[in-house]
Order: C-alpha cells, then sequence, then structure tokens
C-alpha cells in the first residue's frame, strides 16, 4: 500500500485499497489461467474466446479515445482495416506470416500520425464525423489497390502454413498477449501523470491548457495508442478469418460495437469497456443470427445507456458502492473526526 | 465541352447537396448537436414518400404533402424525448445518442422494406430524365434543375424567416445564448423544437429528390450523413449561403473526379474536404500564431 501523507491539509491520497492489491492478484491469476486455454478447451470455445479478446481490444482502445480523451471517433474501423491491409502487403512482399501481423498494425500506427495532425484540431462532433471520411477515403484507396482485388478481397494465403488446430492456437495466444499488453500499456498510461491531464482535457480543455496540461501531446499519444490497438485487432481479425474484405473490415459497424461496449459497461472506467465486451460477446453469441433485429437492439441499448445511464453498468456500481477494483485513480482519504471517502 | 457539362452537373449536383446539408448545419448551428442520424432521416423521408406513392399511385410530389409534415413532426419529437435529455448531458452524449438512432432507423427500414435498390423515378414519368439543351452538345437535366432552385430557394426563405420573423429571431436568440434567450421570456425548449423539426424536414425533402434521381436502400443513409458533413464544413459551420458554396465544390469534385476514374467521384470528394479541413486549420495557424512560422509552432 503506497499512500502520500500530507501534513498540513489533513488526509491522505490513496491509489491501492486492500481491495484494489486483491483485485489485481485476481486478473493476473486470470490471465495466467487463460494462458492456458488451448490446453484445456476445445476447439470451439477457443475460436469463441478469441474474438472475445479481439473486442475487449477494441473496447478498451475506444474507451480510452473517448473515455479518457474525450475523443468520440466514429472512423476507428479505419486503422482496424488499414493494420489487415498492412499485414496482407508485408506478407505478400516476403515477410513472414506472424511477424507481419504485428508489423501492420504498427505500419498503420504510423499513418495515424499525418492523420492526427489534421483530426485532432478538430472539435467533438467534427472530429467524430471527420474521422468517419478519413475510414470511408481509406477503404477507397485500399480498394483500388490491384492486390485487394477490389470490393471481392484476398485472402491471407501464408496462413495456410500452419494446419487449422495450430493456427488455432498460435492465434489465440497472440490474442491474448496482444489484449494483456494493451490493457497493460493503458493501466500504466493511466496512472502516470498521462492520466491525469488527458483527462482535464476531456472536463475542460481550454481549463487544462491554462493549468499547464500539454492538450496536444496527451491527445496525440492517446489517439496513437488508439489507432495501433484498433490495428492490432484488425490484424488479429484477419488471422482468424484469413479473408480480407475492405467492405467487412471499414464498415462502419465496427464503430458501432465499439461505442455499445464503452456505453454498456462503462465509459470513462478501467473495467468498464472489458465487462462491455463480454456482454457484446454474449449478446452476439446468443443473438447475433437473429441480423436486423440484433443489430436495432444494439443501436437502441446504446442509446438508452447514453441518455438514462450515461456512466455504464460498471461506472454506476462503482459510484454507488465506491469502489474500484484496479488502482487506476487516486482518492483521497479525509482523517480526524469526519471521515469520509470521496475519489 | 464534356468539361462544362461536367462543371454544370457538378453545381446543380451541388444544389442537392446543399438541401441535404442545410438542415445538419441549421441543427448544429441552433442546438450545437451533429446529429449523426441526419442522413437516416432523409431516407427515412424517401421512404415515406415512396410508401405513399406505391400504395396510392399519387404522384410523388403529392405525397410530399402528406411526408413533410410527417417528417417535421418526427424532428419535433425527437427534440423533445431525446435530444433535449442528451443535451444536458454534455458534448458527446448528442454524437452517442444520434449514431444510436441512425442504427435503429437504418436497420428499422431495412426490417420494413427490405435490402432491395428502389428509386421514386419510375413515380415521376419523364421527368426523371428530361432535359433541356443549353447549347448544341450541353444539356442540362430538369430534374436537376428542380433541386438546384428548390435549394436556393429554401435557403433564402430559411434566412428570411431567421431575420424577418418573430419565431425567426426567437430561434437567433436562443441560439445564441438560451439561457438568456428564456429570461427575455422565449420559451427555448419549444424553439429547440421548431428547429429540429425543420431540419428533419429538410433532410427529409433531400431524401425525396436523392429517390427521384438515382436509387436508393436502407443503408444508404451514413453516405448522405458524410456528404452533407463535408458540404458544411467546406462552406463553413453555420452559414446556410456557405452551405450552398460548400455543396457545388463538393458536387464539382465529384463529377469531376467521377470523369477521371469511376472511384473517383467518392475519392475526390472525400480529398477536397480534407484539403480545405486542413487549409482551413492551417489559415487559423497563420492568423494566430503571424505567418508561415505558425504552421510548425508548437500546440500548447
Amino acid at each position: 500500500m503506497k499512500s502520500e501523507v500530507s501534513s498540513e491539509t489533513r488526509f491522505i491520497v490513496e491509489r491501492w485499497t486492500p481491495l484494489s492489491a486483491a483485485t489485481s492478484i485476481v486478473a493476473a491469476a486470470l490471465l495466467v489461467m487463460l494462458a492456458f486455454g488451448p490446453l484445456l478447451f476445445g476447439a470451439n470455445i477457443v475460436d469463441n474466446l478469441t474474438n472475445l479478446f479481439i473486442y475487449v481490444i477494441l473496447s478498451v482502445m475506444w474507451n480510452a479515445l473517448a473515455g479518457y480523451g474525450g475523443l468520440v471517433s466514429v472512423g476507428q474501423q479505419t486503422f482496424f482495416g488499414l493494420g489487415a491491409y498492412f499485414a496482407i502487403q508485408l506478407s505478400y512482399y516476403g515477410v513472414a506470416v506472424y511477424p507481419a501481423l504485428l508489423l501492420g498494425a504498427a505500419v498503420a500506427a504510423l499513418v495515424s500520425l499525418p492523420i492526427s495532425a489534421l483530426m485532432l484540431r478538430l472539435r467533438a462532433g467534427e472530429f467524430a464525423i471527420g474521422m468517419w471520411v478519413v475510414a470511408e477515403l481509406a477503404h477507397l484507396l485500399v480498394a483500388l489497390d490491384p492486390l485487394i482485388n477490389g470490393e471481392t478481397g484476398v485472402s491471407l494465403l501464408a496462413l495456410n502454413a500452419f494446419s487449422p488446430n495450430t493456427r488455432r492456437d498460435d492465434n489465440y495466444w497472440l490474442a491474448l498477449a496482444s489484449m494483456a499488453v494493451l490493457l497493460a500499456i493503458v493501466f500504466a498510461l493511466l496512472r502516470g501523470r498521462l492520466g491525469a491531464s488527458v483527462q482535464a482535457i476531456r472536463d475542460d480543455e481550454d481549463a487544462a491548457t491554462s493549468v499547464g496540461v500539454k492538450v496536444m501531446r496527451g491527445k496525440w499519444i492517446i489517439f496513437f495508442l488508439a489507432a495501433f490497438g484498433c490495428a492490432l485487432a484488425g490484424t488479429l481479425w484477419l488471422a482468424t478469418s484469413i479473408t480480407f474484405q475492405p467492405n467487412t473490415y471499414f464498415g462502419v459497424q465496427w464503430a458501432a460495437y465499439m461505442i455499445f461496449m464503452v456505453l454498456v459497461g462503462g465509459l470513462g472506467t478501467f473495467e468498464g469497456p472489458i465487462i462491455g465486451a463480454v456482454i457484446f460477446f454474449l449478446i452476439e453469441f446468443f443473438f447475433g443470427q437473429t441480423g436486423v433485429w440484433y443489430l436495432i437492439g444494439l443501436g437502441a441499448a446504446a442509446t438508452l445507456f447514453a441518455l438514462f445511464l450515461p456512466r455504464g453498468l460498471w461506472g454506476t456500481i462503482e459510484d454507488k458502492f465506491g469502489l474500484r477494483l484496479l488502482p487506476v485513480g487516486y482518492r483521497l482519504r479525509m482523517l480526524g473526526p469526519q471521515r469520509a471517502n470521496t475519489d | 465541352m464534356i468539361w462544362i457539362t461536367q462543371l454544370l452537373n457538378g453545381v446543380l449536383l451541388g444544389g442537392y447537396y446543399a438541401l441535404l446539408a442545410c438542415g445538419l448545419s441549421f441543427m448544429f448551428g441552433v442546438m450545437r448537436i451533429i446529429n449523426l442520424a441526419h442522413g437516416d432521416l432523409a431516407i427515412l423521408g424517401a421512404c415515406v414518400v415512396f410508401f405513399v406513392a406505391d400504395a396510392t399511385g399519387i404522384s410523388p410530389f403529392v405525397a410530399l404533402v402528406v411526408a413533410l409534415p410527417l417528417m417535421a413532426l418526427i424532428g419535433f419529437g425527437l427534440q423533445r424525448w431525446m435530444l433535449e435529455r442528451s443535451l444536458r448531458a454534455g458534448l458527446l452524449v448528442p454524437l452517442l445518442t444520434t449514431f444510436g438512432l441512425a442504427i435503429i432507423i437504418e436497420n428499422g427500414l431495412f426490417e420494413y422494406f427490405g435490402a432491395d435498390s428502389r428509386s421514386l423515378a419510375p413515380y415521376i414519368g419523364d421527368f426523371a430524365f428530361d432535359s433541356w439543351a443549353i447549347t448544341g452538345n450541353i444539356y442540362i437535366g430538369s430534374l436537376a434543375l428542380l433541386i438546384f432552385v428548390v435549394a436556393v430557394v429554401l435557403l433564402i426563405g430559411l434566412k428570411l424567416f431567421l431575420t424577418h420573423t418573430s419565431l425567426g429571431r426567437a430561434i437567433r436568440a436562443t441560439a445564441e445564448d438560451s439561457d438568456t434567450a428564456e429570461l427575455v421570456g422565449i420559451n427555448a425548449r419549444y424553439v429547440y423544437a421548431v428547429a429540429a423539426a425543420i431540419a428533419v424536414a429538410s433532410a427529409g425533402l433531400a431524401g425525396v429528390f436523392l429517390a427521384m434521381r438515382e436509387t436508393f436502400s436502407p443503408y444508404s443513409g451514413p453516405t448522405q450523413l458524410i456528404f452533407a458533413f463535408e458540404a458544411v464544413v467546406i462552406g463553413g459551420v453555420g452559414s446556410l449561403s456557405g452551405t450552398l458554396v460548400g455543396g457545388i465544390v463538393l458536387g464539382v469534385a465529384q463529377t469531376f473526379g467521377a470523369q477521371i476514374n469511376p472511384q473517383g467521384f467518392l475519392i475526390a470528394g472525400h480529398v477536397v474536404f480534407l484539403i480545405v479541413l486542413a487549409g482551413r486549420l492551417a489559415v487559423g495557424a497563420i492568423r494566430t500564431r503571424g505567418g508561415m512560422y505558425g504552421l510548425f509552432a508548437r500546440r500548447p
């Protein structure tokens, strides 16, 4: 337990609580257990869990953007698609297939630099649709590449060198490791100086500037991270489905999924998007075949949550019980006669 | 000669974009909401007219008499029951709720109308492909011209309405500062709902013209939203005459792009939008920080 005591004002800044220490250990243990997944579960479960990990990545990345950076993007499918596209390119030019997946995501993250130079200067709504235009443009330009065969798409044939079973297990581990690393990065960023500064930017950009927060730098780091994460999710999706069709990868439905997961789980909380991804995964598993009604349900749920439960499921629980399972925030505990807990 | 024809076509197409964009721009100007369901509301309008025309056999132009008040009513209700509440929750929530609404509308339309592409062109007879010869080999489509004229009339009418009627002045006052407007006796809730009704009805009208010009499907909405947004940003946010200029720039860029490459229609539009955006930000940087240096100066 690390806490700093201030001598004049009588309160303690708490970061770790016994509860958060316990959950951190449980979370780490869960990750270690999941690492043995392919040895324990059947093929079907392994496939489904791989998808779940990809959803968690998307959800956590979108939440980092919107919930912490205040950047609502309807165009993160740009990077989802570009990651997969660059992975196919790299593989075509002879890079081994699994390194190509990681490198593809890295290249897509590099492409986010010029995009961010333009987009991050836009305000709320303009940024949202501006990113959507970028996604549409990326879609059109990728479809022009002869390698992709227009909307027909192309397959990542190099993956056929692995047997379906090996591939399934490798994809699972890669997705799990990617998710764990990205979660760790977000956790570290939020706990550090950047976490406080981006939340200040989200709440009031002008006020944040006036107290010396480097607004552009904070937004840029979050944007870059989210671009890389979404691109990695795209290459993982490519690894599991093998085929690449521009329509599927650059479709705005990915934005809808991300928004749903984060809004239902809890915008601006660390744990919420993970819970949202699990809920989305379950809903898709049970209702995905109902097609249109499933999508209407997702849209309705996202709208209702935004209107009536803006902090999402986890955010509401957290507020109500003053819980914080993972120590990403700060809490002040007053000393002296009036003991009160506030976040 | 082909370029002159394309230029004319582009300008007329710009009229359609101006019509489509004016509701989006108006809503943003008054309520600071970027309505992500704008394109889907346009398609909803087209579907209503299609439904009426198909069921009764009356002309789509007559069906507008039913459809436009209905769309206005939808806009009014939307503001009252959804946007008003989301506005209170901050800047980001309206974006999220209207995005959810967009998904509900397009999939709801799909459930009812199916995936088929439809068009109102068969219901308006020869008018869909009539054209006038200006000179020997330059033609103008009469439908395209009608849409352009309607757009200009609507934009001018809206401007006159805002400056010369008491409701118009109330809308402008509320847009400026809703709290102060309420102090002088304006019912801001009502004013916002009227503004939303106007915006949604104009979107519906644009959707009907789209359906006369070409085919549409339940999922055509997002593309229309993007076009409308591009026209608004190119022309300058919150300015009605700017919207016409923005629409024309977008329309001309698209028709020229289509002349170069089959995919060029969409690509050229998006690229022009990004160039204008970059230019606008660069000019802003130059103005605020002095000279070209401003472009490279570090942001705070």
